[in-house]
């Protein structure tokens, strides 16, 4: 599965911030561990702000902070900002191919969106944390493309 | 809360909620194998979240899965401040699936106003121990994926989707003449 930019930035953005959440964290910061566009960025930082999940403080020691409830808050909550998850647009296909196609499609969203629905964010803290103890093994080639 | 997690297997009931993230409140909590008294409390429980009260369902579980029952099989409950507040009930299944003997969990139901106590996550680790030392190291549940939050719940304590796909179809009634 692959997810949009935006999707994968305001993930990495967010569990960022939630793992030091008395810190607040430069877009740039941000920006630089990613490679990403610090303008491109910003947008994406700016639309969790306004959503309530990130707060940001200007001026010198500011930048992001997460204002979320970590226990609450899942990855759903985060990927369907930034990503269409509603009913796969080939669900009322006309053909019977195409419905065949849409069934199955719609059957592997509806897996995403449990397995995203049921991770809280406290849940992927500990979840990082405990890939910091393994040793890094290859990405497969359907994960996630990484930042 | 309570999982289903086999096929075909007892009638427990639809998951309410979980208690896996506890405040650490200072009371006595207690997990201990469920015995014959416990039975009211664990199908009010159930009853509470399910809207369904099965006192016959919990006897004939009672019967399989508590005292007495072969060692593979657990029925544990939690006891608060001396009143069962939550249970679990597992077993451990042998080459099911083509699976090597690992240990499931299918219902697991804590009190609504004792969640948030860590009580679903003690239960989890009790049935967790007695899986392991029977001598299987995995633990396995199933349930609704609409379930959004005792999959919650199960995710917070580490569990990860499994191997297994579940497939399921519509069994057509069969024609006569």
């Amino acid at each position: 599965m692959r997810l949009q930019k935006n999707t994968s930035l305001a993930l990495y953005s967010v569990l960022e911030s939630a793992s030091q959440p008395q810190r607040h964290i430069s877009a740039a910061e941000i920006a630089a561990r990613l490679g990403a566009s610090p303008h491109h960025l910003a947008k994406v930082l700016a639309e969790l702000a306004r959503a309530g999940i990130l707060e940001s403080a200007r001026g010198v020691g500011g930048g992001y902070r997460f204002a979320g409830n970590a226990r609450r808050l899942t990855l759903l909550d985060i990927v369907q900002m930034f990503e269409d998850v509603g009913p796969h647009p080939d669900a009322v296909a006309a053909t019977p191919i195409e419905r065949a196609i849409a069934t199955i499609l719609s059957e592997i969203d509806e897996h995403a969106l449990a397995t995203f629905a049921s991770i809280t964010l406290a849940t992927m803290l500990r979840l990082i944390e405990r890939q910091r103890t393994v040793k890094a093994q290859p990405a497969s080639p359907r994960a996630i493309k990484p930042l | 809360m309570s999982s289903r997690a086999k096929p075909g297997r007892g009638g427990s009931a639809r998951p309410g909620g979980a208690g896996s993230e506890g405040t650490g409140a200072a009371v006595a909590l207690r997990i201990r194998p469920a015995r014959r008294g416990d039975l009211d409390r664990v199908t009010a429980i159930d009853a509470t979240v399910t809207g369904l009260e099965k006192a016959a369902y919990w006897r004939s579980i009672y019967r399989r899965y508590g005292a007495g029952a072969q060692p593979e099989r657990a029925f544990l409950v939690a006891e608060l401040d001396g009143r069962v507040a939550g249970f679990v009930i597992g077993e451990i299944r042998d080459w099911e699936f083509g699976s090597p003997p690992c240990g499931w969990v299918f219902a697991i139901d804590v009190e609504p106003g004792a969640r948030l106590g860590g009580i679903g996550t003690r239960l989890l680790e009790s049935i967790g121990e007695r899986f392991r030392a029977a001598g299987v190291t995995k633990l396995r549940t199933m349930l609704a994926r609409d379930n959004t939050l005792i999959l919650s719940f199960f995710r917070s304590q580490g569990m990860m989707a499994g191997p297994f796909i579940p497939l399921e179809m519509d069994v057509e009634q069969a024609r006569h003449g």
